[in-house]
């Protein structure tokens, strides 16, 4: 025999404090409660509306560099530490929950032109203008002891972007060509050139460790495996990639900043055309950082502004703009989801939050936020001021692309 | 001097031309050769000569390698096929992390709540004496030593079955109990009964129940059948052994003595000897089992001649193949599908004698049959009963059947002209109608009036009709000659035809596609009866109910109609003058309050005849419409659906509005989120051969769905 009795989930019904409004059971009869879009509609503008309101993404900005700041490196156990490179070679790192400067050395003469750290954290590698690969310690050093670098490698050639390797002791630079290095040894173990040119970036794939990209000054990106002994492909774009940034969560996706003002997110298996082209900055696009869900990027641009763009969508949704910030050379998202840094020609690192109105625990300090308010009809109707109109942009493209097909 | 030379030098270059074992072999050979003719003969050597020639000539050269460039741009081909490969396996993630509905980061994130105690002392070891004798001590008695809570038999147990699985079978168990102790408290119920009446009813029932068996038993399990009659045997053998039913009982002479003058007595008597004979007969077991056996168990168990009988009657192929339809249940279905049927007979007047006939062999059929079921039911009333004479009777209905026939046939007909009566009153009306649409030629005119177009349709209609039924109106319209040789009914309907005929003639010429698909019917008109037969059918099949160009203009029609302003009648009866039952407002009033509407711009595709053009598009709306499925969506309707269903908490329970306005991205502030791991690919390849795949399409919103999947994975995880 079975009883049936009545069980109810107490959730239903009861507040989780005393302080709780009463829980009152409703009627959710769709008659009762009529104009059921219009009010919705209304509903979902007014939270659009008020995220705008609410949208206070500048949190701090980092000065101490004499010079543009070049390049940036995120700590990859530590969320608080950040390196920046200048353009007169000092280096910094800095304490971001203090907002200050911790250690300062000279790296480099000449541009610091790229930084990494090691994946485990206790060591990093810069590249500079004075043709030297060199191994710093993470640790400052103790009092009366002198800046050092661990290891110090003289190439041939200057250098201009360096990356390390996930998991192992394994470095990769690209100046004339793309070189792989043992930590271990003094020479490349291995050199990929394909046609004579001189890159401008190299990234590994941080999922599929093995693969590398590489933008390269002939317009081209060239993909390479570290495993195989030439490289895997090329696609040769209208105009030249600054850098490019793989999709930490999609093993064969990555997004290249282009100077035809545009980023482009490539399938690495199908190379012919790009699957999504995500335009809206109005200058050449210097650097992109994916989010480290994947989810999401965020470009630099000539443009003196900051866009993040959805992945999968042509336009961004969010663009950040100070009066004084420049041209903005370097960009990272935080390994937390949270938060920005870019560092631009004025010689400033400014941390942005990621999402605009999201509120970040207690900040006190006298920020320099942005009044959207004047534009709240949608999120996509963000005013950016004192930039080119796009009339000007394409005008300015048309010719940049006849200029080549002249010169080819 | 001179032959040694000539020996070593051929040898020598032979060497340096070829290698192999080929090669060897002929060296030998040469040798052999040499020695065998030491002192050199001119043959010989002019031999070797030529063997040397054609080694010469043999020799190809190889190909040159490929050139540095070629050679890498292959490398670069098959390595690059080697690592998209390798990193498509991605794929199913990728796309999995897309389609999900929440993502919380970092992905590896450990199952909160308390660890297990293995885990949390994975190094720590007994140390102290004290520590050493308690752990010492379990080990012997075969007690857990990290996980406090299960033996080994007891986690050998639970693995052996789930908790569900032994909640089932606990619950199986409980059932199988009760009703034995029902069944128990049944039986003791029934032994207790001592009406003799219910018992022999008893008896009786057992063995009705009992010949099922059997029945059944032939049937699927011969050879237990066989163990069955034989069980059979034995127990005639105990009848003929034992003094039951010998009428020499104590009873049996009580009623011999009142056999006299009782006649009960008399024929219970009789009843009783009876019995002792059909129990004593001696089975015989013939070599046609099939049929046999259930005669035999006839004999052997003699009380229930009758539903022997019955059973011979289902036994008999005869019977067993025609009674399965019942022939009333034939008839209304006959009677249901009509426009299959009939319209076909109105086609070519050949053709349709032929279905014609072929329906009325069908008819002949359900009379048999029916026929059969009377007989059937008489036979049940006969008591007697012989195979042969079964057959005879059969033969009997055939002769009868034949004059039945003419009977059916005149129902049948008399039937079917009432049911073609029905169809044509549709078009007994068109007579009326018809000079319009002649007149309405042009296809201008026709789009006027109300009543025009109720006829147009109607026209349409009777164009599906003719379509669907045959394509060889034009043929009869072509040969009318052959029509008259047919009797009369047939000409009837070739009138009726042609008057359709008439009717479907503008519509023909409104538009040139028309004449384009009707042009490759006529030839089929002509060919062979069979073939034209087969083919119409499959075309027919094909097209069902496909009349693409009247569908179009009825739509065309439709659409220009809805476009077209009404007008607005705001005249209230009863407003200023009197109103009641049967009382209209005054014309003037009417008029007066009767709002007409400008008529709208002309309609975009008013000239094209081929092509509508909707203009339902309002620019308005437009703005708030997308242009693009959104991903994870694969039709319009699925994401209608979605849009359509409210999310705010005037419209939702408190539950609802946070599961469907959960952000899709969790992340922790401060929490490193590492790149997507090797690891993940491979946990998720074994999920995906155990889990089932996303599926969107199903009725249940999509949502739904993947959130309880989701939760699935999640649980499988954590497991």
């Amino acid at each position: 025999m079975k009883v049936k009795v009545l069980s109810r989930n107490p959730d239903d019904y009861v507040r989780e404090t005393k302080l709780d409004i009463q829980r009152v059971p409703r009627n959710y009869d769709p008659s009762l409660h009529p104009f059921e879009v219009p009010r919705e509609y209304t509903r979902a503008l007014n939270a659009t509306k008020l995220e705008r309101v609410f949208a206070k993404p500048f949190l701090a900005s980092l000065d101490g560099h004499r010079d543009g700041v070049n390049c940036m490196a995120k700590h990859p156990k530590s969320l608080s530490t950040m390196l920046s490179g200048s353009c007169d070679g000092e280096l910094k790192v800095w304490n971001l929950t203090k907002r200050e400067c911790v250690r300062t050395l000279q790296a480099h003469e000449g541009f610091v032109r790229g930084m990494v750290v090691r994946f485990c954290g206790t060591s990093f590698f810069t590249v500079g203008d004075d043709k030297t690969i060199k191994q710093w310690k993470m640790e400052t050093p103790g009092y009366g002891e002198e800046e050092e670098p661990l290891n110090t490698i003289l190439g041939k050639s200057v250098f201009t972007s360096i990356d390390h390797h996930q998991k192992e002791g394994v470095f990769v630079t690209c100046g004339q060509q793309v070189d792989i290095w043992d930590e271990q040894r003094s020479s490349p173990i291995r050199s990929f050139s394909w046609g004579v040119d001189s890159f401008s970036c190299v990234r590994f794939n941080p999922v599929e460790t093995e693969l590398l990209a590489s933008c390269a000054s002939d317009r081209s990106i060239v993909l390479y495996d570290m495993r195989e002994a030439t490289p895997l492909k090329k696609v040769i774009m209208n105009m030249r990639s600054n850098t490019l940034c793989w999709n930490p969560m999609e093993a064969y996706n990555f997004t290249c900043s282009n100077e035809d003002y545009n980023l482009y997110t490539y399938d690495m298996r199908y190379l012919d055309k790009p699957f999504t082209v995500h335009m809206d900055h109005v200058s050449a696009v210097l650097d992109v950082d994916y989010s480290p869900t994947g989810k999401e990027f965020v470009s630099a641009s000539f443009d003196k502004t900051i866009r993040i763009f959805p992945k999968d969508s042509g336009h961004s949704r969010e663009v950040y703009h100070t009066k004084r910030m420049q041209h903005v050379i370097s960009i990272k998202w935080s390994s937390d989801n949270k938060y920005i840094l870019s560092a631009s020609d004025e010689m400033n690192i400014r941390l942005w939050k990621a999402n605009a109105a999201e509120k970040l625990g207690l900040v006190r300090q006298t920020v320099l936020f942005l009044s959207f308010t004047s534009s709240v009809r949608t999120s996509s109707n963000l005013q950016v001021p004192g930039i080119k109109s796009n009339v000007m942009k394409e005008r300015w493209i048309s010719e940049q692309c006849r200029m080549l097909t002249i010169n080819r | 001097m001179c032959v040694k030379w000539t020996t070593v030098v051929p040898c020598c270059v032979f060497c340096l031309i070829q290698g192999g074992s080929d090669d060897e072999r002929k060296h030998c050979k040469l040798l052999e050769a040499i020695k065998h003719c030491a002192p050199m003969t001119p043959s010989a050597l002019i031999k070797t000569k030529k063997q040397l020639k054609n080694l010469q000539h043999n020799q190809s050269t190889l190909e040159t390698p490929l050139t540095r460039k070629e050679t890498e741009r292959i490398q670069r081909e098959v390595a690059f096929e080697k690592t998209s490969k390798e990193v498509s396996r991605w794929q199913s993630v990728v796309l999995q992390n897309q389609k999900a509905e929440q993502l919380v980061f970092p992905l590896n994130q450990e199952p909160s709540g308390p660890k297990r105690i293995e885990q949390v002392v994975a190094g720590w070891k007994a140390q102290t004496p004290l520590e050493q004798e308690i752990f010492s001590l379990l080990r012997m008695n075969k007690q857990p030593l990290h996980d406090p809570v299960l033996t080994p038999t007891e986690e050998a147990s639970l693995r052996a079955m789930s908790l569900e699985e032994a909640k089932i079978r606990r619950a199986e168990l409980q059932k199988a109990r009760v009703l034995q102790s029902y069944y128990e408290a049944k039986a003791k119920r029934e032994r207790k009964i001592k009406s003799k009446k219910y018992h022999r009813v008893q008896k009786k029932v057992m063995r009705k129940e009992y010949l099922k068996q059997f029945d059944e038993m032939v049937k699927t399990d011969p050879a237990a059948a066989l163990e069955e009659l034989k069980k059979m045997e034995l127990s005639r053998m105990k009848e003929r052994m034992s003094l039951k039913h010998q009428n020499s009982g104590k009873w049996a002479k009580s009623k011999a003595i009142m056999a006299k003058y009782d006649d009960g007595a008399r024929k219970a008597m009789q009843k009783q000897l009876e019995v002792n004979k059909d129990l004593t007969l001696k089975l015989v077991i013939p070599a046609d089992e099939d049929e046999e056996d259930e005669e035999e168990s006839a004999e052997t168990l003699p009380d229930f001649v009758n539903d022997a009988e019955h059973i011979l009657d289902q036994v008999n192929p005869w019977m067993r193949g025609k009674l399965s339809t019942d022939p009333m249940v034939q008839e209304e279905s006959n009677r249901l599908d009509p426009p299959v049927v009939r319209p076909r007979e109105l086609g070519t007047p050949g053709e349709g004698r032929d279905d014609q006939e072929e329906d009325e062999e069908q008819m002949e059929e359900t009379e048999e049959e029916a026929l059969l079921r009377g007989f059937e039911e008489r036979r049940k009333l006969q008591i007697s009963d012989d195979n042969e004479e079964a057959v005879e009777i059969s033969d009997d209905e055939e002769a009868v059947e034949i004059s039945d026939d003419e009977a059916g046939l005149s129902k049948f007909t008399s039937l079917f002209h009432g049911l073609v009566n029905n169809h044509m009153e549709p078009p007994a009306d068109q007579p009326k109608a018809g000079p319009g649409v002649g007149q309405g030629e042009s296809p201008a005119l026709l789009e006027e009036g109300l009543v025009r177009v109720r006829t147009l349709e109607d026209v349409e209609l009777l164009s599906q009709d003719v379509s669907a039924s045959d394509p060889a109106p034009l043929t009869t319209t072509q040969t009318p000659g052959t029509e008259e040789t047919d009797t009369q009914s047939a000409t009837q309907q070739a009138d009726k035809k042609r008057k359709r005929k008439k009717m479907i003639d503008p519509n023909e010429v409104l538009t040139k596609e028309a004449k384009v698909i009707k042009m490759p019917l006529a030839p089929t008109a002509v060919e062979d009866v069979e073939g034209k037969e087969e083919q119409r059918v499959i075309i027919k099949e094909a097209f069902a109910g496909d009349d693409v160009i009247s569908d179009f203009l009825k739509d065309k029609r439709k659409q220009e109609e809805a476009g077209r302003p009404k007008v607005i009648d705001l005249t209230l009866p009863g407003w200023g003058e009197w109103g009641g039952l049967g009382l209209q407002p005054s014309r003037s009033k009417r008029k007066r309050f009767r709002v007409k509407v400008a008529p709208p711009p002309p309609r975009q595709d008013q000239k094209l005849p081929n092509i509508i053009i909707s203009e339902k598009r309002d620019s308005s709306i437009a703005a708030h419409q997308v242009c693009q499925l959104p991903f994870p969506f694969e039709n319009p309707t699925q994401f209608e659906r979605t849009i359509r269903s409210p999310v705010g908490r005037t419209w939702n329970t408190q539950n609802t509005v946070q599961k469907i306005t959960a952000p899709k991205v969790v992340t922790q502030l401060g929490a490193i989120i590492e790149p997507i791991a090797r690891e993940y690919l491979i946990k998720d390849n074994r999920q995906a051969v155990t889990g089932p795949s996303i599926n969107l399409e199903s009725d249940q919103g999509p949502q739904k769905k993947r959130r309880s999947q989701q939760k699935k994975k999640h649980k499988r995880k954590k497991n």
